[in-house]
C-alpha cells in the first residue's frame, strides 16, 4: 500500500503509518499536535493528547483537537485501564522522571503502544563521548547537557531489557538515521532514532 | 429594582421543579440573542453568566449604559462568531434582571423576598433548558460558561448530556470549595446586618441594603482579583493624598476602587438576588449530585469538552479545573484542558486575552 507523503517526523510517520484506522488513540507528548491531526484526518482516529507546554496546547486546541495540559509522570493515573488502542510516546520516555513506570502506564491505557526515543548510542555519540571525552552535541540531541531535557539517556538494547523487563512484547520496530529508515542489523549502531510497538 | 429593559421575556409554561422539592409557578427568563438560528436550529450557542452577571452579553446594559459584559467575546467576526451562530444569553432564575427572583411578584402580587425558595444551579440549568425547549433547540452546538456560568455548563452536560455537543467551562469548578462557602458567608451576613435589609422585606421602603450589599461585593470583588494584580494596580498609594490623614476615609487607592465597586454594584443589583445566588453556588457539587463520584456525572457523554484555568485565579484555581478533566478523563469523554497565564486573578475570563480567544474560536467553531 503507499501513501501520501507526509509532512510528519520520519518516527511520527512510521507511527502515523502503522495505526489501525478509526482506532482510539492517546498521543503523550503531542506537541503542536501534528500526529493526532494525521490520525484523524488521515485514519478516522479518535485522538486524544496530552502535552505539558501551554502554548502548544493552546495551538492544538485552537486547531480542534482534543489536548489536556498534563504531565505524563502525574496524569495518566486518570485514565482507565485499556481505554485507548494505542498508546503514542514519542520522543519523550527520555524526559520522563521514571521512564520504567510511564511504559508500566502506557501500557496500561493502551492495548498497544507506541515508543520512540534517539537512541545513545548511535555512533556520532559514542565517537563524540569516546573521542571528545564530553557529552554529545549532535544532530539527534541537538541540546548540552546542562540544558537538555533529556534526563534518562537511553539506548536502542536498553530500552530492548527494559521491555523484556516489563514483560512487553515487541511486536514492530523501525530504526531511522539521517531522516531514512534503515534495516534494523546492527541498529544500536547505526540508528539515531528508534520506534518500537509494543503489546502485553 | 431592574426593569428588564429589551429583553425577551419567555414565560415558562410549566411549573419548574426545584432541587428543594418545590416548584417555581409562572417563572419568567429574561434572555437576549444574538445573530440569527439556522432553520434545523443547529447553530445555537448558549453562553451563561456568572454570579452578577446578566443576559446582555454582548448589546450595552440598560442601567448602567455599559457594553455588553463579553461583547469582546461575542459578535460577527469575534471568536464566538453571530454571523455564524445563535447566541442565547438568559438571566438565571434567581436573578433580578426579569427573569424570576425575590424581587419578582409572587402570585399574590407581593414581591417574593424571602419567600422564594432556595434554588441551586441545576435548577437555573432547568430554567434554560425550559427556554430551548421553547426555542425549539433541541442540542446546542455549545454551550459555555465562565465562573458560575462554568458551573451550569456542567450542569447541563452532567444532567442533560444529549441537549449540548460542546461544553467549554472556564475559570470554574465542578464543587464549591469551603474557602469558596467562607467569601460568601461574609457577603450574605454583611447584607443581613444591614438594617435597611429588614429581614429580605425591603422592597416597598424607601431604605435598601446598599451599604450591606455594597460590603458583600468588595468582599467578593477581592477574590476575582490577583494579588499582584492589586498591587501592581493601587500598590500602597494614597488617594488624592500626599499623606496618611490618620482617620478612616479612603485613603488608599484601592479602599476607593473597592468602595466604588461596591457603590456602583448596589444601583443594578438586588441584596436578596444577591443571597438566593451565592447560595446556589454554595450548594454546587455535581459529585455529590452523582453518588459521590465525579467521574459517574459525566458517564457515557459524547460532547465534547474543553476546560481552561488561569494561573493567578485563586478562587477556582486550576486545581478544579484538572479535578474536572480527570474526572472526563475517566468517564472517557473527549476533553481538552489548558491553564492561561495572566496576571489579573479569577478576572481574566472577562479580560483582553488572545490565548483565551484562539481557544474559544478554535473549540466554538
Amino acid at each position: 500500500m503507499t501513501r501520501p507523503v507526509s509532512s510528519l517526523r520520519p518516527d511520527l510517520a512510521a507511527i502515523a503509518a502503522h495505526v489501525a484506522p478509526g482506532s482510539r488513540v492517546l498521543d503523550i507528548g503531542c506537541g503542536d499536535g501534528a500526529l493526532m491531526a494525521e490520525l484523524e484526518s488521515v485514519s478516522g482516529c479518535d485522538a486524544r493528547g496530552m502535552e505539558l507546554d501551554g502554548a502548544l496546547v493552546e495551538r492544538c486546541v485552537s486547531r480542534g483537537l482534543s489536548v489536556v495540559q498534563g504531565d505524563a509522570n502525574l496524569d495518566l493515573a486518570n485514565y482507565p485501564d485499556k481505554a485507548f488502542d494505542y498508546a503514542i510516546l514519542s520522543q519523550t520516555l527520555q524526559t520522563a522522571t521514571r521512564p520504567d513506570l510511564i511504559l508500566d502506564e502506557l501500557l496500561r491505557v493502551g492495548r498497544r503502544a507506541f515508543v520512540s526515543f534517539p537512541n545513545f548510542a548511535h555512533w556520532r555519540t559514542r565517537a563524540a563521548l569516546l573521542l571528545g571525552g564530553r557529552m554529545p552535541v549532535t544532530r539527534a540531541l541537538p541540546v548540552s547537557w546542562y540544558e537538555t531535557q533529556n534526563i534518562h539517556h537511553v539506548t536502542v538494547e536498553d530500552f530492548r531489557d527494559l521491555a523484556r523487563m516489563k514483560g512487553a512484547r515487541i511486536e514492530r520496530a523501525w530504526f531511522f538515521s539521517n531522516e531514512k529508515q534503515i534495516g534494523a542489523p546492527a541498529a544500536n549502531w547505526r540508528a539515531e532514532f528508534a520506534v518500537f510497538e509494543l503489546s502485553r | 429594582m431592574a426593569p428588564a429593559g429589551s429583553s425577551l421575556i419567555y414565560p415558562i409554561p410549566h411549573p419548574l421543579p426545584l432541587d428543594s422539592g418545590q416548584a417555581l409557578e409562572a417563572a419568567e427568563i429574561a434572555y437576549e440573542t444574538y445573530g440569527t438560528l439556522a432553520p434545523d436550529a443547529s447553530n445555537a450557542v448558549l453562553v451563561c453568566h456568572a454570579l452578577t452577571g446578566d443576559q446582555y452579553l454582548a448589546s450595552p446594559h440598560p442601567i448602567t449604559g455599559k457594553p455588553g459584559w463579553w461583547e469582546r467575546m461575542v459578535g460577527p467576526g469575534k471568536p464566538i462568531d453571530t454571523n455564524r451562530h445563535f447566541v442565547i444569553c438568559a438571566n438565571v432564575i434567581g436573578s433580578c434582571m426579569g427573569s424570576s427572583g425575590p424581587a419578582s411578584l409572587a402570585p399574590d402580587g407581593q414581591p417574593y423576598a424571602m419567600r422564594f425558595p432556595v434554588i441551586t444551579i441545576r435548577d437555573m440549568v432547568r430554567g434554560l433548558v425550559a427556554l430551548l425547549d421553547g426555542l425549539g433547540i433541541a442540542r446546542l452546538h455549545a454551550v459555555v460558561g465562565g465562573s458560575m456560568g462554568g458551573m451550569q455548563a456542567l450542569s447541563l452536560a452532567a444532567n442533560w448530556p444529549d441537549r449540548a455537543a460542546r461544553v467549554l467551562v472556564i475559570a470554574s469548578t465542578a464543587r464549591h470549595s469551603a474557602q469558596n462557602i467562607a467569601f460568601h458567608e461574609v457577603g450574605r451576613q454583611a447584607i443581613m446586618a444591614d438594617p435597611a435589609w429588614a429581614a429580605g422585606d425591603y422592597y416597598a421602603s424607601d431604605a435598601r441594603p446598599d451599604n450591606g450589599l455594597a460590603v458583600a461585593r468588595m468582599a467578593a470583588h477581592i477574590t476575582y482579583l490577583s494579588e499582584a494584580g492589586l498591587t501592581e494596580k493601587f500598590g500602597r498609594r494614597l488617594q488624592d493624598r500626599d499623606a496618611k490623614g490618620f482617620g478612616f476615609d479612603a485613603e488608599f487607592q484601592v479602599e476607593s476602587y473597592l468602595r466604588y465597586q461596591g457603590s456602583g454594584f448596589t444601583r443594578r443589583f438586588d441584596a436578596n438576588s444577591y443571597l438566593y445566588i451565592t447560595r446556589a453556588m454554595d450548594y454546587f457539587d455535581i459529585a455529590e449530585e452523582h453518588g459521590g463520584k465525579l467521574a459517574t456525572a459525566f458517564a457515557g457523554t459524547q460532547a465534547r469538552f474543553c476546560v481552561v484555568s488561569f494561573d493567578t485565579d485563586w478562587l477556582y484555581p486550576t486545581a478544579e479545573s484538572r479535578h474536572v478533566v480527570h474526572a472526563l478523563n475517566a468517564a472517557g469523554a473527549k476533553v481538552s484542558f489548558v491553564e492561561l497565564s495572566a496576571p489579573h486573578g479569577h478576572d481574566s475570563f472577562l479580560l483582553e486575552h488572545d490565548q483565551l480567544d484562539r481557544v474559544v474560536k478554535g473549540f466554538v467553531e
